[in-house]
């Protein structure tokens, strides 16, 4: 099967693409009303938190961290999806991902700024922010630069900042074409300010094929280390069932993981919503499912590695947590975990399933939901079987103030998702055009003829 | 003395190809190849670069400049405050641990080359720029174009050497 046919004249990939800046189904104001909707109960949950003190989120001793800190790792998880696609298939000259990266790179930016903001949630007096930012001050104190919390602040300032410049940079090209297609108005004049005044030079282009790469180099130790550090958040403290060696790589892929499951949610829903059934078309959603499957037996059995590795540590207290979650209040969570992050990702192993696009959009929701509850069940378990004994009575159940501003934060990135791609082409069209030119290319020398269409233009 | 712009687009990269060694074969006084031509492309073509010859790329020079001094000036920056955290208790630890700031150095490192690889990119292409007086638009869809700058003299030659390979369109502008 062809990822992309090579017959697509390199007007219509423009035509298309450009129809979904202006043109989307009715199912996209759907969607956007639901993420408004959601956000304004995240908003209203935010608020009255303000305004009101960090007790109505029920977060307190031992429970100082909750659901805040198990979404954040989740949305930082997220953003590991558009590196692997964009950054690393590209190092490894995967041609299918073309059609599919820009809305993955997107996709790592607004996790990005999401995740930022559970941050700021969880400090709860947001205006003290600005004590972690290592500034001269008059009272000669700086941030810990030993602590993992500042790493992470600044591991992830890297990551988002990189992330924006490697996607704005790869968006030139196309933005240029919004530039040219796009009638009179604001946007056109967005477009030319953004495009910088690209015309497709060969200085140009040389150049930008050089930053791209270059750029694609750091961001994959960038991405390794952002999630190796927010791991150590954990790992190097003293809490048991933290203190675990395996837990950066199996961050990692645990990232990677919940990126990828994430990434087959909008290609269907990009697919169905712009119209874009001949570019994100089955093959390449087979290929992301293949992908998805591997990196979800790389997460079990690095799951099976940290439960033998604390069963065998002969840690009494590690030991505990690990039973607890098994068979305490966090029990049934603990399993649907399990569930949906091993068991439901089997269903990719069969051939059938793989382009069934109802199995594969229900499947990726469900390991969405079993990775969030991993993240979940790797903070809160443990606050209620530390070292000291009054900490086992202290189950916890998050209150709806903390469940409405998890809610809120999937609807603020659905909501900025859904703007870029209407605002933005989230299909690559240079990229594709270049797909469609080397396969044609391949077929040529081969001595296939390439089928003419009559919508066929030069190429 | 005052240039003509003259831009031809052509609908593959085999016609501009043969338009490109002709201007390189033929001697046309008041127009030098090397200088006065720039092929515009729709994607980044590799057969762009063949026929043009291969040019220098400065981008990673900007790379590793910017990563060393990221790197350094974040090492420099952490140690410079950790060195004046007074009220911070040590316990006899040393004042700059180097295993703890190695993270904060790596992350800087890749910060300073990113950006600088980016302002590289920027100064390398000439971007931000004014699009030049002969830009068509279907260089964005799927043509080649061949800008070239000549004086009067030569734009006659160039204009048949691009009818011949059946240019789809020829664009003239007097230059500045």
């Amino acid at each position: 099967m062809k990822d992309i046919r090579e017959d697509i004249a390199w007007a219509k990939i423009n035509q298309d693409v450009m129809k979904s800046l202006e043109n989307p189904r009715p199912m996209y104001w759907v969607i956007l009303f639901f993420a408004a909707l959601v956000l304004a109960v995240g908003i209203g949950c935010e608020v009255y938190q303000y305004r009101t003190g960090m007790g109505v989120a029920n977060l307190d001793n031992p429970h100082v961290w909750g659901l805040y800190i198990g979404t954040f790792i989740f949305w930082i998880g997220m953003s590991h999806s558009g590196t692997l696609l964009s950054a690393i298939l590209h190092l490894m000259h995967a041609d299918w991902r073309k059609p599919i990266y820009r809305f993955a790179e997107a996709m790592t930016t607004f996790s990005l700024m999401t995740a930022g903001l559970f941050v700021l949630m969880h400090l709860g007096r947001l205006w003290q922010f600005y004590y972690a930012v290592p500034y001269p001050n008059e009272r000669w104190a700086w941030p810990n630069f030993q602590s993992p919390l500042i790493w992470d602040a600044m591991a992830m300032f890297t990551y988002l900042s990189s992330s924006v410049l490697f996607l704005f940079i790869g968006m030139i090209p196309d933005i240029a074409i919004a530039r040219d297609n796009m009638h009179s108005g604001w946007r056109k004049k967005l477009y030319t300010l953004l495009a910088l005044g690209w015309e497709g030079t060969d200085r140009q282009w040389r150049n930008f094929r050089m930053t791209y790469l270059t750029v694609a180099c750091f961001l994959i130790p960038l991405a390794v280390s952002v999630h190796s550090i927010v791991a150590s958040d954990f790992a190097v403290s003293q809490q048991p069932g933290w203190h675990v060696t395996s837990f950066p790589p199996y961050f990692v892929a645990g990232a990677l993981y919940s990126g990828c499951a994430a990434i087959i949610t909008l290609f269907i829903i990009l697919r169905y919503v712009f119209k874009f059934e001949d570019y994100m078309t089955l093959p390449i959603l087979k290929k992301v499912v293949r992908l998805t499957f591997a990196i979800a037996m790389v997460w079990t059995y690095l799951n099976c590695v940290e439960f033998a590795s604390v069963w065998y540590s002969h840690d009494a207290a590690s030991k505990g947590v690990l039973i607890q979650k098994m068979t305490g209040a966090y029990a049934p969570f603990w399993w649907a975990m399990i569930f949906c992050g091993s068991i439901v990702p089997l269903i990719f192993a069969v051939k059938r399933f793989q382009t069934n696009i109802p199995v594969i959009f229900a499947t990726s929701l469900l390991m969405n939901l079993g990775m969030w509850l991993e993240r979940w069940m790797i903070v809160s378990p443990t606050f209620s079987h530390g070292y000291y004994p009054w900490t086992w009575d202290h189950d916890q159940w998050p209150s709806m103030i903390q469940w409405g501003i998890v809610f809120g934060s999937f609807g603020w990135f659905t909501l900025l998702f859904m703007v870029f791609c209407k605002m933005f082409p989230s299909v690559s069209m240079y990229e594709v055009k270049e797909m469609v030119y080397h396969r044609s290319l391949h077929l040529k020398q081969n001595g296939t003829p390439v089928e003419q269409t009559v919508e066929q233009g030069v190429h | 003395m005052s240039k003509r712009h003259l831009l031809a687009l052509y609908g593959d990269f085999d016609q501009a190809e043969a338009v490109v060694k002709e201007l390189r074969n033929t001697k046309i006084t008041g127009f030098d190849v090397n200088d006065d031509m720039i092929v515009k492309s729709p994607i980044e073509h590799p057969e762009v670069e063949k026929f043009l010859g291969e040019k220098p790329v400065y981008v990673q020079w900007f790379t590793l400049i910017g990563a060393v001094i990221g790197g350094s000036l974040g090492f420099l920056g952490i140690s410079s405050a950790q060195a004046n955290f007074f009220m911070q208790m040590k316990g006899g630890k040393p004042i700059v641990p180097l295993p703890a700031n190695f993270v904060l150095t790596y992350e800087l490192f890749i910060l300073g080359g990113v950006y600088i690889t980016v302002l590289g990119f920027l100064i390398c292409s000439g971007l931000p720029a004014k699009r030049s007086p002969l830009y068509n638009a279907k260089v964005s869809v799927d043509n080649i174009g061949i800008l070239v700058k000549a004086e009067e003299a030569a734009v006659a030659v160039l204009k048949a050497i691009f009818a011949k390979h059946q240019a789809i369109e020829i664009q003239e502008e007097a230059g500045k």
